[in-house]
């Protein structure tokens, strides 16, 4: 399926964008998908963040089955 | 008034005194009110290595963003006896001393203003997935954490 990943904070200096098609397996998990963008921008593993997965803080054993994912870098709200 | 209707949070660039004024000016038709609260954060001229922090841009993850703001503002009415809450941040630039966010809690008594504004605050800081890039004056940037 193809999801919508959404990149925020120091996450779009490294990407160059702030979000982007992606194309993933329904079904797998956050970590393999994080291991997939890992593989497309080695810089991500450097740097600290969660993943939201239908809007919610998602751990690496959720199995993608929403089409929009955040990443999350430590927030600096207020 | 309806404690149940999602409300706008983001305001763009800062938030303008004249802004804060009018509302309290507008909380004064509410006589059940005995107390309130109000936390305002502004951003402050940090010296990192020798460079000053001339303002910060701030984005959001704002669907998420708006979910979470709900989220707290129930949590907050169902926690505390309070007669209403506002809460405002900015998003874009706010440059140093301008205003960045606005809570304001009002309560027929000050103790629970006093409890439910620091709930709500930290509650925002710790859980709202708002970004903040902080400019300094040769125009070089980093990103911001809370601490």
């Amino acid at each position: 399926m193809q999801l919508t990943i959404k990149y925020f904070g120091p996450l779009t200096d490294i990407t160059g964008c702030r979000e982007e098609r992606f194309e993933f397996e329904k079904g797998k998990t956050v970590s393999e998908l994080l291991i997939a963008l890992h593989g497309k921008y080695p810089e991500l593993a450097e740097q600290k963040f969660k993943v939201a997965h239908n809007r919610e803080l998602a751990e690496g054993n959720t199995r993608v089955t929403s089409t929009e994912i955040g990443l999350l870098p430590p927030f600096a709200g207020g | 008034m309806n404690k149940n209707k999602k409300k706008d949070v983001f305001v763009q660039g800062p938030i303008l005194p004249e802004f804060i004024g009018n509302a309290i000016a507008k909380h004064q038709s509410k006589t059940n009110i005995g107390a309130h609260d109000i936390f305002l954060g502004q951003v402050r001229a940090d010296e990192i290595e020798g460079k000053k922090v001339a303002a910060i841009e701030y984005t959001a993850y704002e669907t998420m963003a708006d979910q979470k703001f709900y989220d707290i503002r129930e949590a907050a009415f169902a926690k505390f006896n309070i007669t209403c809450m506002h809460i405002y941040h900015s998003l874009g630039m706010v440059k140093t001393g301008q205003i960045c966010l606005f809570v304001f809690v009002s309560s027929p008594r000050r103790k629970e203003v006093f409890k439910a504004k620091e709930y709500i605050v930290e509650e925002i800081k710790a859980k709202v997935p708002v970004f903040g890039k902080e400019i300094f004056e040769d125009a070089s940037h980093q990103w911001k954490v809370n601490t």
